[in-house]
């Protein structure tokens, strides 16, 4: 197999030095992680990578030299690095150079045969250059392992490129060293200038240890009180099953308790998960001060609560109309005009009760009003989830009105189906829960006819009432659903992975992709690994 | 080493197949189709303009045109980012894996990576899923090299 190097970007222009990395022979490659330079001595060097093996448990070693002739014009610096390879031993022994004048690299590397040690095999050599800050940011390596595992022990499992961002990423502590630090061995890594980090993270990851801790025994104490088995009583349970507000808040109180849960996220995607909830529930809250803002502002709660009465006064006389309509002859067809009536007026009184209901509230609508639009600081979804529970309470009537229907049509059709059976001389028997054959009574016979035709005259009434409330109750549903729709996207868009993939597309890659670099006949072949951005990876919804 | 061949695709189009040797273990292969022509472009723009103004003599309404304009634009834009395929390129690199990389005519490059160790084997398969959809002969070129490297590769991979 073709042996490969990977080398880090960074360390192209760097001095003249021993190469420090991680050997996997299983794929015949070798993980360059950094470059010590000269002057050094061999005793700190290997003190120095026993000490990141032990933290680590990655099993470092130097592998070979580099030399960077563009600096280091006098030729004797060519023996004196061979002669490092009987210091440190390693087999195979890389010896990577960078030429003056060409932008071509040289890559040998010698393999000590067991039977003569003095003569060695020329290998041919790939080499790949990596970027180690992009793959260290990408989590392109799998979730850590687990910690019963002894010193010096392999990824089991992962195999191919897998295992060489597991390198790069376990060996965090090599990257720690960095120029300011007066240490005896000079590295050059991506983190040589100076490790990165920021103030403001530095400072969060400090206090969110004792935040978390508080706001999740507040968080817990709020799940208990709303698990008591008081609401398990039955109006109360039914009422917070029916509305979509307690259900809401529950939901919400679901995520804050795993956003500040004090268990550190386990993989990439639980932490992506995490961070998407916490934007979700931020933008919830400022979208809900927003609207909180606007609704206070110039009085348009007084200006809402005094639209809300004529409004349902409208919606009560259009549905006057509709009755008015259907007790006529609605669109042509022929009811039966007593049970039109009946109907009819029914459906009428119902309407007149629930205006009455409605102007009986009105004096204290302001009042509700201002109490719920408090709530929308909770969130807009607690917002719309409560204009929803709104609509619902006073589309009550159509609900009504629906229920009447589809029971009358129902028994219609429950009966009609029996008396068919009966017309045929047949019966349903519950035991077996079949058709079966049944001889009746003459009389049984005449009545059920007789009922049998009754029921079949009157369906067209029944029918069309069942058609009318049924569309007007698919309207609200309709409404109440596109709303439901909204809270639905608002709680589950992940917003955190989508600034991701504008800001830091590194940071969501899912795989790597090689360019073949500039190449000379003779040379050995360079590649440069990248990643490849994909936004649906990392979606956990 | 680089060379180039012309062949025809299913339809009869022209295709351009490119091969280049990196090295004995690392071989490229391009297939490049056809450029969009600007004859086909200006029939569609064409088509869809004169649609739009007999629709606005007949409504008399100004926005049928900035739409029609609107709609041309974004269409040929979506057709360059999301159809029309430029070239399709295949890098097997011996040890490593198989790279194959779609180009669309408005820059996009899309790539998959199969690492060598999740390959059994290249072959030629009936349906063609390639977009430059390539005649038999075309494909049996670069299945022949492919071969060429993967036994090679099985060669020094039994051998310790």
């Amino acid at each position: 197999m073709v042996l490969k190097a990977f080398f880090p970007t960074c360390c192209a222009s760097a001095d003249s030095g021993l190469l420090v990395g991680r050997w996997v022979p299983e794929q015949n490659s070798a993980v360059v992680l950094a470059v010590v330079h000269f002057p050094f001595i061999p005793i700190q060097v290997k003190e120095l990578l026993a000490q990141v093996q032990k933290v680590s448990q990655v099993h470092v070693a130097v592998l070979g030299t580099w030399c960077h002739r563009q600096q280091e014009p006098k030729e004797s610096l060519g023996h004196f690095l061979e002669g490092l390879g009987a210091i440190f031993s390693h087999d195979p022994w890389l010896q990577l150079c960078r030429e003056r004048g060409t932008r071509f690299w040289s890559c040998k590397a010698y393999h000590q045969v067991s039977t003569t040690p003095d003569k060695s095999i020329e290998d041919q050599v790939m080499l790949i250059f990596y970027d180690q800050r992009k793959v260290l940011l990408s989590w392109l390596h799998p979730p850590t392992v687990l910690p019963d595992c002894q010193a010096g022990d392999t990824t089991a499992s992962a195999g191919g490129l897998a295992d060489i961002f597991d390198t790069v990423a376990r060996s965090e502590v090599l990257f720690q060293n960095n120029q300011f630090d007066e240490g005896p061995v000079r590295l050059s890594h991506w983190q040589s200038e100076g490790v990165e980090a920021s103030i403001l993270v530095e400072l969060t990851k400090q206090a969110s240890g004792p935040v978390c801790l508080l706001l999740a025994s507040l968080l817990s104490l709020l799940s208990a009180v709303s698990a008591c088995r008081l609401w398990k009583l039955w109006p109360l349970s039914f009422i917070r099953r029916k509305l979509s507000t307690c259900e809401q808040l529950q939901h919400r109180l679901k995520h804050l308790s795993l956003i500040f849960s004090t268990q550190k996220a386990q993989s990439p995607t639980q932490l992506m998960k995490k961070a998407n909830m916490l934007v979700s529930v931020l933008i919830d809250v400022a979208l809900g001060l927003l609207l909180l803002s606007w609704l206070h502002n110039n009085n348009r709660i007084g200006q809402l609560a005094n639209a809300l009465v004529p409004v349902a006064d409208r919606v009560a006389e259009e549905l006057q109309h509709l009755l008015q309509w259907l007790m006529g002859a609605p669109a042509g067809l022929k009811m039966n005009r007593a049970l039109d009536q009946v109907l009819g007026r029914f459906f009428l009184y119902h309407i007149h009760l629930w205006i009455s209901y409605i102007h009986l509230m009105s004096p204290f609508i302001e009042h509700i009003l201002w109490h719920v639009g408090l709530s929308a600081c909770l969130g807009m979804t607690v917002a719309l989830s409560i204009l929803s529970d709104i609509i619902a309470l006073l589309t009550f009537h159509i609900y009504c009105f629906y229920v009447y229907g589809a029971r009358l049509y129902c028994l219609k059709i429950y009966g009609l189906s029996s008396l068919w059976r009966l017309f045929r001389g047949k019966k349903w028997n519950v035991l077996r829960q079949r058709v079966d054959s049944c001889s009746y009574d003459l009389d049984q016979l005449f009545i059920g006819t007789l009922l049998f035709t009754i029921l079949v005259f009157l369906l067209p009434t029944t029918a069309l009432y069942y058609l009318v409330f049924t569309l007007l109750r698919l309207l609200v549903v309709t409404v109440q659903g596109m709303i439901h729709l909204l809270v639905d996207l608002i709680n589950s868009l992940p917003l955190y992975s989508l600034g991701l993939r504008l800001c830091r597309p590194y940071r969501l890659a899912a795989g790597v992709k090689f360019r073949v670099l500039e190449q000379e006949a003779g040379r050995p072949l360079r590649l440069l690994m990248q990643g490849i951005t994909v936004l649906c990876a990392f979606l956990p919804l | 080493m680089e060379d180039e061949r012309s062949f025809l695709d299913i339809c009869g189009g022209p295709l351009t197949l490119r091969r280049r040797y990196y090295s004995s273990y690392c071989r490229e292969f391009g297939l490049s189709s056809a450029r969009l022509s600007l004859r086909s472009v200006t029939a569609v723009t064409c088509t869809v303009w004169l649609v739009a103004y007999g629709l606005f003599t007949l409504f008399e309404n100004s926005m049928i045109l900035s739409s029609a304009i609107f709609i041309t634009i974004l269409g040929l834009l979506g057709y360059l980012h999301f159809v029309k395929i430029d070239q399709e390129t295949l890098l097997i690199i011996d040890s490593l894996g198989i790279q194959m990389t779609s180009s669309y005519a408005s820059g996009k490059e899309s790539t998959t990576f199969i690492e060598m160790d999740k390959v059994k084997d290249v072959i030629v398969n009936e349906a063609i899923y390639m977009s430059t959809k390539p005649r038999l002969d075309c494909l049996i070129e670069v299945y022949r090299s492919c071969q060429e490297i993967l036994a090679r590769q099985k060669a020094t991979s039994a051998s310790p």
